[in-house]
């Protein structure tokens, strides 16, 4: 079995083309999917492609190495917000397996707003001016570290712990200037905003879930 | 032989396949994990069917494979692939077909997070507990697909319970997960059963028993039981597993399945068993630790040898909890699907709640001497209940053959009888 008593070496393996390799093949992979929800006439299906493209961006998440971030993501859209989509499909559909037929004209019209969509989002990527351009990709070195052990000191730990205090106020952020001091961002504000923005969703689900009273006709 | 570490299996990988035979390693890896919940899955029926029977006062298999129905399982298992494939044909044949494998993948992938010793796991991740939370609620989308694609009424009904029940039921598990996780102060499953023996080689070492975390505080204790109430409603066993019931709904969510499909199902519900189990007996029970060795054996033993312990125990905690789950299973009775929605709702989501309030101020504002000395005080009540309990099951009145309910064994004296003998 593994022992992490064993020397923690990183091994740095040339291999120039594997995680552009695996970003193709993911992405592939989602691209196929996220198409396939667009062309399939059965809208049960389509919400499964969709299943497929929101894993598919998931898998990209751990891929750049946002652990956290993919986790939610599975849980968010896959657990909760794609199960949703599918329980309103079907319990709002008038009869079993429906299929749907989209016109030309609507073709033409999509087609045309998601290549706009895409040019937005083209220049927009390629136009972040902190974006630090990584090594060319022919030198790039893959490190990999199997038997390295993840730091287990809570007061370490990447994502949980400093996040958590982000969100409480204490400086975690990218350093910037303010005035004459060095400051760090934290992610107080947001965390209120979200909080009673959730408490707002919360209210509203169980008021509009409450058992109403049926009028007693007068007899 | 030299010692079988990692960097041993790396190092020989890399000098034979180059580069590439990095990714060899990922994949035994995996080939591992599955074949061992596939194995646990098989040997987990054969529990079940010997469980239920001995609940149930008979003996469940005894006759493929010897005395006890070892090989019962196997014999099952090949019927199953060998039987005909049938896709009923108003079902949607990709769905039909894709369901199961979602389910499957589902609850294997938790797989990758989960360790099973000191280093022993496929993927250390910072966020282990939560990972394997999300991927097990992603099963519940294989569950709707498998009730839709049916095309049957018994099967949609069935599936779209299922589905409310498991998504339901995961935020009240979440929660119930998060107090312990407030304890420790990390999500990584390696830190819960983690010891130091440099360190930490005393009464306070994190691998004896009363430091385990069900120990810890009240609140603690108490998200135990409502954790594994909550895993398994989540698993969709009973007694709550009215979507796949087999008197109310046929079978549910699965009728249109048979064969190796339905075999595919199973082999997902019984792996999310053992892997909630996992998360239960790390998160509480303290991992691999025997509970009264001071450190992991891996100290005395060595990497490879200390390690095989580690896992051995692990095992055997998570199959414990598989047992009591089975032993649940065929003692209550199965809760209408509005029980098991009011008991999630109306219970067990206000109780997770207070205790994740009752753990969070629990460090807060009591003195540490009643915080060192209540984990020893809980010990000590636990072991002494269940002391009491042995002893009244040992020195039960027992009624005398042939008064009281009749048994099997109460009819081995009449005449005729052409039953098993008692022995």
């Amino acid at each position: 079995m593994f022992s992490v008593t064993s020397v923690s070496r990183c091994y740095k393996l040339n291999m120039p083309d594997l995680q552009p390799f695996l970003f193709w093949l993911i992405a592939a992979a989602t691209a196929l999917c996220a198409i396939a929800v667009v062309v399939t006439q059965n809208i049960v299906r389509a919400a499964t492609w969709l299943l497929f493209a929101l894993a598919g961006t998931s898998a990209i998440f751990f891929l750049l190495g946002a652990d956290l971030v993919g986790v939610t993501q599975l849980l968010v859209y896959v657990g909760g917000t794609l199960v949703l989509l599918v329980f309103g499909v079907m319990l709002t559909a008038q009869g079993p397996f429906i299929t749907m037929k989209t016109g030309a004209a609507e073709w033409a019209i999509s087609a045309v707003v998601g290549l706009l969509f895409l040019g937005v989002l083209a220049v927009s990527a390629f136009s972040v001016r902190d974006n630090k351009p990584g090594p060319p990709l022919g030198s790039t070195t893959w490190e990999f570290a199997p038997a390295k052990r993840l730091s287990t000191d809570p007061a370490n730990a990447q994502y949980s712990a400093v996040i958590g205090m982000g969100f409480l106020g204490v400086g975690v952020g990218p350093a910037h200037m303010e005035g004459n001091r060095v400051v760090r961002t934290n992610y107080l504000l947001p965390f209120e905003i979200v909080s009673v923005h959730l408490l707002v969703v919360l209210i509203g689900a169980a008021y509009l879930a409450r058992a109403k009273r049926r009028r007693r006709a007068a007899t | 032989m030299g010692e079988l570490t990692l960097d041993a299996i790396w190092e020989w990988l890399v000098s034979f396949w180059g580069d590439w035979g990095w990714l060899l390693l990922p994949l035994i890896a995996a080939l591992a994990l599955i074949t061992f919940m596939l194995v646990s899955a098989i040997f987990s029926v054969w529990l079940e069917r010997k469980v239920a029977g001995r609940i149930q006062d008979r003996l469940g298999p005894t006759r493929v494979g010897g005395k006890f129905g070892w090989l019962q399982t196997l014999a099952d298992g090949l019927k199953l692939l060998v039987k005909e494939d049938i896709i009923p044909a108003q079902a949607d044949h990709m769905l039909f077909r894709l369901g199961p494998y979602i389910a499957l993948t589902g609850s294997f992938v938790a797989f990758l997070a989960l360790p099973y010793g000191d280093g022993v796991v496929a993927t250390q991740m910072n966020v282990a507990v939560f990972f394997m939370l999300a991927v097990m609620s992603t099963e519940v989308f294989g569950i709707i697909l498998i009730g839709y694609g049916s095309g049957s009424k018994w099967s949609l009904f069935g599936g779209m319970r299922e589905a409310a029940q498991m998504v339901s039921y995961e935020v009240p598990m979440a929660i119930c997960v998060l107090v312990p996780v407030i304890v420790a102060g990390s999500m990584n499953l390696l830190y819960f059963a983690t010891v130091q023996p440099a360190t930490e080689m005393t009464l306070n070492s994190r691998s004896l028993m009363w430091n385990w975390y069900l120990f810890n505080d009240p609140f603690t204790f108490a998200a135990f039981w409502t954790y594994f109430t909550c895993a398994t409603a989540s698993c969709k066993r009973a007694p709550f597993d009215l979507a796949e019931a087999e008197s109310e709904l046929v079978a549910g969510f699965h009728t249109e399945y048979s064969g190796f499909r339905w075999l595919s199902i199973f082999m997902a519900e019984y792996g999310s068993m053992f892997a909630v189990s996992g998360i239960a007996s790390l998160l509480f029970l303290g991992g691999w630790h025997t509970g009264f060795l001071p450190a992991d054996p891996t100290y005395w033993l060595g990497g490879f040898f200390g390690n095989v312990i580690n896992v051995v125990v692990f095992i055997a905690k998570c199959w414990t909890l598989v047992f009591v789950m089975m032993w649940v299973r065929w003692t209550l009775p199965r809760l209408r699907i509005d029980q098991v929605m009011m008991t999630c709702l109306k219970y067990l989501l206000p109780i997770s709640c207070v205790l994740l309030l009752g753990v969070s101020v629990w460090n807060l504002f009591l003195p540490t001497t009643v915080l060192a000395l209540f984990p020893k005080f809980l010990f000590v009540v636990c072991v002494l209940f269940a002391l009491f309990v042995i002893k009244q099951l040992m020195t039960w009145a027992s009624a005398q053959p042939g008064t009281g309910m009749p048994g099997m064994w109460s009819m081995v004296g009449v005449s005729g009888y052409q039953g098993a003998k008692k022995n």
